[in-house]
């Protein structure tokens, strides 16, 4: 964890003709690098509510969400067959994050409505996307619900439900924990300002999360440059057996 | 100390890597085996991608192999001639093997036939090696000497195309060698490993070479046959993740040498039985993760990539 300066201020208004009241956003940092002594890092978002006109009625609730890049993947299920376990049924998920942590100042299903949640994809299992599943397994409810559960105990999923403190309807702060096994890309951070179980503002900013130094050229090697990627692993690993091998003898005969 | 792998995009801790390289080479150096087949499933364990995992421990296996191939041939304990025999056939067999890789892979169901390769042969391969060397070392109490060497004279030997191995003192047909070559090169390529607690066995029980041959004869094939699958999982599927590598094969290279040190002093049957018994343990191990109700039923994969 390492603390980093204010790197964004931004003020940008979502849904204008409405807006009575918008947020003003503050993240801990706009990128989180990857290098080779990275373990996971805390990531500070903060904000303060900007109102033009005096706060209209009903208590304020606000949602934050992180979500990590979106992958393509199958889910697969064990049954019992001929006394082994083996993978039986297979879902398809078109669309997953890689990570999604949402924080709230109240448990979601208190503060957001069913309408909202779908339209903006705030909880978790609206942000896994499973198109085209319904076809291939009867119970696709359960393997979404196993892929929150396989994934929220990595630290990949994270519901925050009262993370979000909120002062005096105005001043609001929260931290996300990201794992030490991150994967490269735009993570997009959204804010929802909620009334009554609706959404009533919205922010949008995003933190790149990206490799630096020797990790981020390894990688970029990796991928550009298959082959000689591979030859290099090979000398490197044919170096080291034939060093530890000469630097042996030379301890034995000296 | 935590550091971060750039391929397998997770942080993990420098010594316990350097600490799982270090002894698994020893088992390398000891018995001639990659250690492939424990060190993959030590790596899922400490939540590297399986895909990974494989692609990442046959460059290890290129360096413990290395090191431990340099002690023996400094000790003339490799049979060139039939290492390359059997290199031919390992190779064959890799390309066929790593396609059935893939089809497996894309149905879902490669774990599983990895796993019962594994329990199958394991099973196979640790309870002749145990049982055959329990006698063995049993004989060699009772008449208090080592065994006579008997002369094998079977199928192997009346095959046409013979060649003389001089090495091994042996002098058979180029047919069986480069047959189990192909077999192993086929199942190490499914299996994610060097093949050498396939080799060795074969090498020992079907083609009669001596004990001490075995072992350096053995690394001498896995080194090619690794090299070529880290060469293959680095442009089909980009797995090989070289700081992973680096830190298992920093501990590998130092735990060969010891092992070969420590081959020296144990004798071929008691080298055997303890082969034996490491091998079964890991397919007591396997079999009964086959059997129990596993605690997670579901599991996830990237389709494509990893």
């Amino acid at each position: 964890m390492r603390a980093l300066l204010i790197a964004l201020l931004s003020f940008l208004p979502f849904l204008p003709a409405v807006a009575e009241e918008t947020v003003v956003l503050g993240l801990s940092q706009d990128k989180v690098s990857i290098t080779t002594r990275f373990d996971g890092s805390n990531l500070l978002i903060f904000g303060a509510i900007k109102r033009e006109a005096p706060m209209p009625d009903g208590p304020l609730d606000l949602i934050v969400t992180l979500a990590g890049p979106t992958q393509a993947i199958t889910v697969r299920r064990k049954e019992r067959r001929f006394g082994i376990w083996v993978n039986a049924e297979a879902v398809p998920m078109s669309q997953a994050p890689a990570f999604y942590a949402v924080a709230s100042t109240a448990p979601l299903p208190e503060i957001l409505n069913n309408v909202d949640d779908l339209r903006h994809t705030i909880t978790i299992p609206r942000a896994i996307r499973a198109v085209g599943a319904t076809s291939v397994a009867q119970d696709v409810e359960n393997f979404i619900d196993a892929l929150v559960r396989i994934r929220m105990n990595k630290g990949q999923y994270q519901i925050l439900e009262g993370a979000v403190r909120l002062d005096e309807d105005t001043l609001f702060r929260t931290e996300i924990t990201l794992p030490s096994a991150l994967t490269e890309g735009v993570y997009p951070t959204r804010i929802f300002l909620l009334r009554n179980g609706a959404v009533v503002a919205r922010h949008d900013a995003v933190i790149n999360v990206q490799k630096e130094g020797i990790e981020r050229s390894l990688f970029e090697m990796s991928r550009e440059q298959p082959l000689l990627y591979g030859i290099l692993s090979l000398v490197i690993a044919v170096a080291a057996g034939w060093g530890a091998s000469a630097f042996f003898r030379m301890i034995r005969q000296a | 100390m935590q550091i971060y792998l750039p391929i397998a995009e997770m942080a993990t801790n420098a010594l316990l890597l350097l600490g799982l390289g270090g002894f698994v080479g020893v088992l390398s150096g000891l018995f001639g085996v990659g250690g492939g087949f424990l060190l993959t499933p030590l790596l899922f364990f400490i939540g590297v991608p399986p895909a990974v995992a494989v692609g990442t421990q046959s460059s290890q296996i290129v360096a413990s192999s290395v090191s431990g191939l340099l002690a023996h041939l400094r000790r003339k304990t490799v049979d060139l001639k039939m290492g390359s025999v059997l290199l031919v056939g390992g190779l064959a067999g890799a390309l066929p093997g790593v396609m059935l890789f893939a089809w497996l892979k894309s149905i879902g169901q490669v774990d599983l036939v990895v796993q019962l390769c594994y329990v199958v042969f394991l099973g196979i391969i640790g309870g002749l090696m145990f049982i055959e060397s329990l006698a063995a070392l049993r004989r060699a109490k009772k008449s208090g000497g080592a065994p006579a060497r008997r002369r094998y004279r079977n199928w192997v030997h009346t095959m046409p195309l013979k060649m003389r191995f001089r090495v091994s003192g042996l002098y058979i047909s180029i047919i069986p060698p480069v047959l189990v070559g192909f077999a192993v090169g086929l199942l190490s390529s499914i299996m994610g490993v060097g093949g050498g607690f396939i080799m060795v066995p074969a090498m020992i029980y079907i083609l009669h070479m001596p004990t001490k041959v075995v072992v350096g004869t053995s690394l001498f094939q896995i080194l090619f046959v690794a090299a070529f699958t880290a060469i293959l999982h680095a442009t089909t599927n980009y797995t090989v993740d070289i700081v992973l590598a680096l830190l298992l094969l920093i501990g590998g290279v130092i735990g060969a040498q010891f092992g070969a040190q420590l081959a020296v002093w144990l004798r071929a049957e008691q080298l055997r039985i303890l082969l034996a018994g490491m091998v079964l343990l890991v397919c007591f191990k396997l079999a009964f993760d086959l059997v129990l109700t596993p605690s997670e039923l579901y599991s996830v994969s990237a389709v494509g990539g990893h």
